[in-house]
């Protein structure tokens, strides 16, 4: 979150709105291939019970060896409780992928095949939810 | 990038596996071997797509398309069709039940729309910690419109409007306890979030709290601006912590941002938000005691009236609203009445978060419309069963709730519907039970719940539900009669007449209808003393199978209680009035003669030394 003063009226929000989101989708839609990647991890209480802090510390601290441009951030419950930990990643110009049952070792066949390769692994969790337009 | 071309996706959900979807795994693999595709295709397997009712599915990437009930011997298609030739194969492509159309890729496909993210929108999307993120996704947009924009009078009608009920299992009305709340005249009042979840098997307001923060914050702030508060309050359980330290990030950067504090958007409006702690009572969640317990008093429940919206916490007027109810207001807004309304049923509109749990393949949090059936719940969103065991009932409410069976599978699923059946919404905790539970035992695993947070208070909770436990307890232990069951259900009456408060008149549920729905079960364990699903220790029966005994005595021996009797080399037998099941003679025996059965045994053999 980056230091901002007050808001002080609607348009002020809104402002900030298109800001943020701009910048979001830029990130979302980005087609180069430098730009960046995004991993998302399910960090609700179950998923941190299942390892997801461990998962997300390797997430971070890989990459970062392996050279590979990404955002990491956590995120709350995707609801896929059976298969947890559950991280989300989209690769530049494609759809989110969700992968469920991530441990350490498969946070690196996602790193050396998906990520590097844009080859999918096995394990993903369609998505099997609508949710609105907000 | 990767030089696959395509991707087939192959569903290894259990409900898939169990129809063979391992094999068109295999087939599908050869096949692509064999027209040596292997550098273009790329097979994958994937877990559930929450569609088991039409299970195998396999999915082809890029182009989304979607096939269902695939068997082994479509491979060969699927791979010289569409991967070759670049054809759907039309008969394996979902029909759609309504237009009786195929439909070509899962974007358009109905069962997508069994789930609908409303209250859950932004969880599992944003990160809570960063309301940069929120702000995206329209955070504080509404709060922003209505207090610049609408008088609170407008605001409670549109929310009155959308038809909301309260999400903490009752129902209420919510824009008519705001309405409430807004005309009684004070010089502060209160906004109360109700987190204090606590059915067991309930975890959606933490999920909620975990992931998206700020909107509730953003709908107490709305509350506060309909009814006239400048103060809210979020009671949350201790238990907690991580739901805590993410609303105190989440309050604090709300302040720092003039979204919550003085004068917000530069109007005169007021409002700050701060955390008390619950110690984690089950009673603290129902209003009065809740309040009690923020002022510092036992958990303790008052008579109402006076309702909060009268006199509430310090004696000021107070509007309690469960954590989900608050999710789904900000939405409201934005999008207006007449959008919310249409989600639904005639009578509860929008949608229910349920925490799916139990003997069910996909153990996780829904989201779901109201209306719909309890059938596409546990077997296409929840995958079906777990080892494909026969489906028992569902236990829904949770300590306040009942059980629903095989018989209500069909019936859409609302407020008025859950209580007809004889059970309730209650907060959305969903327990898949099958035939391995023995429904006595469940009802008993409730009233021990409902003993144990019983705050005290009111002699027919206090007193009845500990009788109302120890009656199911007598009876799981093979010592009922049947004026037992008669008692369960004449005191269950009682103590909902009678009870104080809503944990103790809803307290008997779980007994009345397990009663009303399983009688069988209840009959079995008093007159045949036998627990068909095998869970009750006492209505099992060590037996000694004639064929396999040598009469070796090695059992006879070990028995600490001399239960066993028979002469070396004849066939031993147990007597299962001094048998204390303990379990040292089946592990003793050599020749596996020795089994546990729920049928009651055979009469003992006249022995000439016993």
């Amino acid at each position: 979150m980056e230091k901002r003063t007050g808001i002080k009226t609607l348009a002020d929000l809104k402002r900030i709105q298109e800001e943020v989101s701009r910048r979001i989708s830029l990130r979302d839609k980005a087609e180069n291939p430098e730009s960046l990647v995004q991993v998302k991890v399910a960090m609700a209480t179950c998923g941190i019970a299942s390892g997801a802090k461990e998962v997300m510390e390797y997430f971070v601290l890989e990459l970062d060896k392996r050279g590979i441009d990404a955002v990491v951030t956590q995120t709350g419950c995707m609801g896929y409780c059976f298969a947890e930990p559950t991280v989300e990643i989209t690769l530049p110009g494609r759809e989110p992928m969700v992968f469920g049952d991530v441990n350490p070792k498969r946070a690196d066949e996602i790193i050396e095949r998906y990520i590097k390769n844009g080859e999918l692994v096995d394990g993903i969790i369609p998505q099997n939810y609508n949710t609105i337009e907000s | 990038m990767s030089q696959f071309k395509m991707h087939l996706l192959v569903c290894a959900g259990t409900g898939c596996h169990s129809s063979q979807s391992d094999l068109v795994y295999e087939m599908l693999r050869d096949e692509v071997l064999r027209k040596r595709l292997e550098g273009e295709v790329q097979i994958i397997r994937t877990g559930c797509f929450g569609f088991c009712e039409k299970g195998p599915i396999v999915k082809v990437l890029p182009d989304n398309t979607f096939y269902t009930q695939v068997k082994p011997s479509d491979a060969r298609e699927i791979i010289d069709e569409h991967l070759i030739k670049g054809r759907r194969v039309e008969r394996l492509l979902y029909l759609d039940p309504e237009t009786d159309e195929h439909v070509l890729d899962s974007k358009h496909m109905g069962f997508y729309k069994k789930q609908l993210r409303i209250a859950l929108r932004n969880c599992g999307t944003i990160d809570p910690e960063n309301i940069d993120e929120s702000i995206a996704r329209n955070a504080y947009q509404a709060l922003g419109k209505v207090i610049t924009e609408q008088t609170p009078q407008e605001t409670v009608d549109l929310i009155k409007r959308s038809g909301l009920r309260g999400r903490g299992g009752a129902g209420f009305p919510t824009g008519l306890k705001w309405e409430i709340a807004s005309r009684n005249t004070a010089d502060q009042k209160y906004v109360v979030c109700n987190a204090d979840e606590g059915d067991p098997g309930a975890f959606m307001d933490r999920s909620i709290l975990e992931g998206d923060p700020h909107s509730v914050l953003e709908a107490m702030a709305i509350c506060g601006y309909c009814i006239g508060a400048t103060k809210g309050l979020i009671y949350i359980r201790a238990e907690y912590p991580l739901a805590i330290r993410r609303l105190k990030v989440a309050i604090a950067q709300a302040r720092e941002y003039g979204l919550l504090g003085d004068q917000i958007f530069g109007t005169p409006f007021s409002f700050d938000i701060s955390l008390k702690y619950g110690a984690g009572a089950f009673v603290c969640g129902e209003e009065t005691a809740l309040i009690h317990s923020m002022e510092g008093k036992r958990g303790e429940p008052a008579n109402k009236p006076p309702f909060p919206a009268q006199s509430g916490y310090l004696g000021k007027p107070t509007n309690v609203n469960n954590v989900e109810t608050l999710a789904n207001i900000p939405v409201i807004i934005l999008k207006g009445a007449e959008w919310f309304s249409a989600i639904g049923t005639e009578k509860s509109k929008g949608t229910k978060v349920f925490a799916l749990a139990g003997k069910i393949n996909n153990v996780g949090l829904i989201e779901v419309p109201m209306g719909i059936t309890l059938r596409e719940i546990i077997y296409e969103i929840g995958g079906g069963i777990k080892n494909n065991k026969k489906f028992k009932a569902v236990q829904t409410g949770g300590p306040s709730g009942g059980c629903l069976t095989e018989k209500h599978l069909d019936t859409p699923i609302d407020y008025e519907s859950l209580t007809a059946a004889g059970s309730m919404m209650g907060s959305g905790g969903m327990i898949v039970l099958d035939e391995d539970d023995c429904m006595v035992s469940v009802a008993k695993f409730y009233l021990d719940f409902i003993v144990e947070e019983s705050c005290g208070r009111c002699a027919p909770c206090r007193i009845g539900n500990k009788r109302l436990y120890e009656t199911l307890d007598k009876i799981t232990q093979g010592k009922g009669k049947q004026e037992d069951i008669e008692k369960l259900r004449n005191l269950s009456q009682v103590i909902k007449d009678t009870s104080l408060c809503g944990l103790g008149q809803t307290s008997p549920n779980p007994v009345l209808s397990t009663l009303d729905n399983f009688m069988h079960e209840y009959m079995e364990h008093v007159h045949d003393k036998k627990c068909r699903s095998g869970k009750c220790q006492n209505l099992l029966y060590y037996v000694i199978d004639d064929e396999d005994c040598v009469g070796c005595m090695a059992c006879v021996r070990v028995c600490p209680v001399n239960a066993i009797t028979g002469a070396k080399k004849q066939t031993h037998y147990i007597h299962q009035d001094k048998c204390i099941k303990c379990g040292a003679c089946m592990e003793k025996c050599q020749f596996d003669a020795i089994s546990l059965v729920n049928d009651y045994p055979r009469e003992a053999p006249v022995m000439a030394d016993a």
